[in-house]
């Protein structure tokens, strides 16, 4: 099939404008920068800014002025005010929307296509959703009984990761302060300009200062953030190996947290399923994003009598992508966030290949700098390998078998993880047997990677615990139990 | 000259079947004014061992009947229970140190609360559930299901009342069990055993062990099929770390439930008070479904 010539259609990067180095946001004001380090574009390997390393110092501060604002200001606030404020922010990250979405793709290297029409709307529809739970919080059936009223915890720690800076932000500032409760979080290392341009954001509605903090920093900083005695919660979004670190150093302590953590998701499609869906949901589930999504669809699960089927019609689709500048419009694919991360998925593709898996990918030419890894498909994988049981958070697809329904359900719950799955089936008992067999959070049926702020998203077993979104995501977020005592971990 | 009594061997209850504890081992137990009532059997790291894989074979059955066939085994429970009313009075009134009044109340509180459980069972969706009107052609709904193998350090002290607390929450909405029960006052969890053994509860859904907590709670909180922990019972608990319980549990990031803190402190709960959703919601784990709409 011939590819469709597109010329360059470049987003223009003068909407937003970079500062040489940045601060903290600490108390409602950057701090002077220092200890800095570069931000780089992952597609070019150009430095962006410098942005400061937060040190313990830094994490008090930041602590101590989330602390504050809890009991001076935030803590206090009617619900109705502080849903106001939450309403206001959503209106400012859309009308600024453009300018978060260049600056999204610049720091993170995906695609202006999705950070224009998924990762900053979502974002702004979470504080939209969020802000209307302020003040009706009693309504939310999270009492343990009747006459309890959900109360904050106070100061909430928050950890995100780069995959979706802003949105995962969004997911995590936006239920904290529509319950009451005072933020800081720390961005990822590799991705912080959208978390400091939010500061700007917190500036101009108003918020008062100290109820949101935003900390820049390494791991380091959001180990000193977590392991803080002040700190009353944890959301941490991230691997499951930090999770279960995070996990073991507030046992023992009255600390609450969630944490939304890896996946290993089983994409099956039925010899039934509507296929040229299928494989468009096949390639949203997991080129998405380049890939780097915790509940990517990287374990296509496909019925043995369609296998030749699917992956040739997937193979065919997979020729017409376009992999390039994330800028370009046309760019479905964008580069990979780091270095760190494409050695890491070359490894993993490397061990696929030499336990026997067969690799493919489409034609592509792949720019001379930056980090760039072509979408993959690795046919031939079994159960076993490497590349169908650790999470490779990469544009690889690994494609497995299989005979009956229950074989499908036995290999998809085949994993520590249990985030999400996908079923293509166009028989609907069949539906809803494999929703009701599936471990995982997230059930996509005839569809993929759809998110909604309504939408409770979080996992099972070692992926994780809490969850987020929805009237489910607000149970993280508030306590019931008499003030002095205190029950669950969850 | 009067009739001897026959005494019954108290034991384990693992798998639908009552085993001694597989190391040989047991231990006295004696009233709360110290007085020999049974020699019960000390659980070891084995038979929580075994009672997990008991646990995680009988949690797809459990788990897949009926949330009303549910409610009736637990309201089952609660017959059964009533008929023996006067065993598990006496039980109470010496494990407890109780008058015979007391301790016939702490029995009626635990029938009844059995009963609200297995009212509980047929509306935990409806109440922990709901349609996501997701912005876009799709059907959403989120809904609970249950987390899977649970172990429970039942209480120290309320040694029936405090008892079916912990596991009735539990099973109402199709987990299975694993419960150490209080070290020093086993014998109503023992009878208990031969309550669930007659009211068509399969075998496997509550397993439960006599031993020092101490001793087996690392070998639960540590289990890697184990999918969440109650740690209720480690108030009271000679010996027993509860954060170093809840670092273990971190292996395979088990769903732990605290123990009640008072000032940083573990103490039992008030068992009298309204129980509320929390032990529900502490083991279940909701799933989001999408589907879309159209032509």
């Amino acid at each position: 099939m011939p590819k469709f010539e597109y010329a360059p259609a470049p987003e223009s990067r003068a909407i937003v404008t970079i500062e040489k180095s940045y601060g903290l946001f600490i108390d409602g004001a950057f701090t002077r920068p220092k200890a800095t380090f570069p931000t780089i574009n992952p597609a070019d390997e150009t430095v962006l800014a410098e942005v400061s390393q937060a040190g313990p110092k830094d994490v008090d501060k930041a602590v101590a002025a989330a602390r504050r604002a809890y009991e001076g200001v935030w803590g206090r606030m009617s619900g109705a005010e502080r849903g106001k404020y939450l309403f206001r922010i959503a209106r400012i990250l859309q009308e600024r929307a453009r300018e978060f979405a260049v600056l999204e793709t610049l720091d993170n290297g995906k695609p202006i296509k999705e950070t224009r029409d998924v990762d900053v709307p979502v974002a702004a529809a979470h504080f939209f959703y969020h802000a209307g739970w302020a003040d009706k919080l009693e309504y939310a059936g999270l009492s343990a009984s009747g006459a309890d009223v959900p109360r904050p915890h106070g100061v909430v720690g928050q950890v995100i990761p780069w995959n979706f800076p802003l949105l995962m932000l969004a997911w995590k500032i936006a239920p904290a302060l529509a319950t009451g409760n005072t933020v800081v979080l720390k961005p990822a290392e590799t991705t912080p300009l959208s978390a400091l341009l939010f500061a700007e954001v917190c500036q101009q509605a108003d918020l008062p200062a100290g109820v949101v903090n935003i900390i820049t920093g390494d791991g380091r900083t959001g180990q000193a953030l977590v392991e803080h005695p002040d700190v009353d919660k944890i959301a941490f979004t991230g691997s499951t190996d930090v999770g279960k670190a995070i996990a073991r150093s507030i046992a023992g302590t009255a600390k609450k947290a969630t944490l939304e953590l890896g996946g290993k998701a089983a994409n099956i499609v039925f010899d039934d399923a509507p296929i040229d869906q299928a494989v468009e949901g096949i390639i949203s589930g997991i080129f998405f994003n380049q890939g780097q999504v915790c509940c990517a669809g990287s374990r296509l699960l496909v019925q043995e009598n369609v296998h030749d089927q699917v992956v040739a019609k997937l193979k065919r689709r997979l020729e017409t992508l376009r992999v390039g500048d994330p800028m370009d419009k046309n760019s479905d694919l964008g580069a990979i966030n780091s270095k760190a991360q494409l050695d890491r998925i070359t490894a993993l593709v490397e061990a696929g290949v030499a336990e026997g898996a067969e690799r493919w990918s489409p034609e592509c030419t792949l720019p001379a700098k930056g980090y760039w890894f072509p979408p993959t498909v690795l046919t031939g994988v079994s159960q076993t390998h490497r590349v169908a049981t650790e999470e490779i958070f990469g544009p690889v697809l690994s494609v497995l078998t299989f005979r009956t329904p229950q074989e499908a359900v036995a290999k998809a719950n085949n994993t520590a993880y249990g985030l999400s799955a996908g079923v293509w089936t166009e028989k609907g008992s069949r539906i809803l047997w494999m929703a009701d067999q599936l471990r995982a959070g997230v059930v996509w049926a005839n569809t993929f990677n759809r998110f909604d702020p309504t939408s409770p998203f979080g996992g099972y077993k070692e992926s994780g615990y809490g969850r987020e979104g929805g009237r489910h995501g607000l149970e993280a977020y508030v306590t019931t139990a008499p003030s002095t005592l205190t029950g669950t971990a969850r | 000259m009067s009739r001897l009594d026959v005494r019954k061997t108290y034991k384990l209850y693992i798998g639908g079947k009552f085993p001694r504890s597989e190391s040989g081992r047991s231990y006295e137990v004696v009233s709360a004014t110290g007085e020999f009532l049974a020699n019960a059997a000390m659980g070891s790291r084995k038979d929580v061992r075994d009672a997990v894989v008991a646990a995680r074979g009988a949690l797809a059955g459990w788990s897949g009947t009926t949330a009303y066939n549910r409610g009736q085994v637990l309201y089952r429970v609660a017959e059964v229970l009533e008929g023996r009313r006067a065993q598990f009075a006496l039980e109470v009134a010496s494990s407890e140190g109780l008058s015979a009044r007391a301790a016939n109340a702490v029995v009626d509180a635990a029938i009844d609360r059995v009963v609200w459980y297995a009212g509980w069972t047929d509306k935990i969706a409806q109440v922990l559930g709901n349609l996501n009107p997701v912005a876009g052609p799709f059907f959403n709904v989120s809904a609970p299901e249950p987390t899977g193998v649970v172990g429970i350090l039942a209480p120290q002290s309320s040694s029936l009342l405090g008892l079916v607390s912990v596991i009735a929450p539990v099973i109402a909405s199709g987990n299975t069990a694993v419960v150490v029960t209080s070290a020093s006052r086993p014998l109503p969890a023992v009878t208990l055993s031969e309550v669930l053994a007659t009211s068509d509860v399969p075998g496997g859904v509550v397993n439960i062990i006599t031993a020092q907590t101490a001793e087996v709670a690392t070998w639960l909180a540590a289990h890697r099929d184990v999918n969440a922990i109650d740690l209720t019972g480690v108030a009271g608990a000679d010996g027993v770390d509860w954060a170093a319980l809840e670092a273990e549990a971190a292996g395979n990031l088990k769903r732990v439930h605290r123990p009640t803190l008072l000032d940083g402190v573990p103490v039992e709960p008030d068992w009298t008070a309204d129980p509320g959703l929390t032990r529900i919601r502490a083991f279940v784990e909701t799933k989001t479904v999408w589907h879309p709409k159209g032509l």
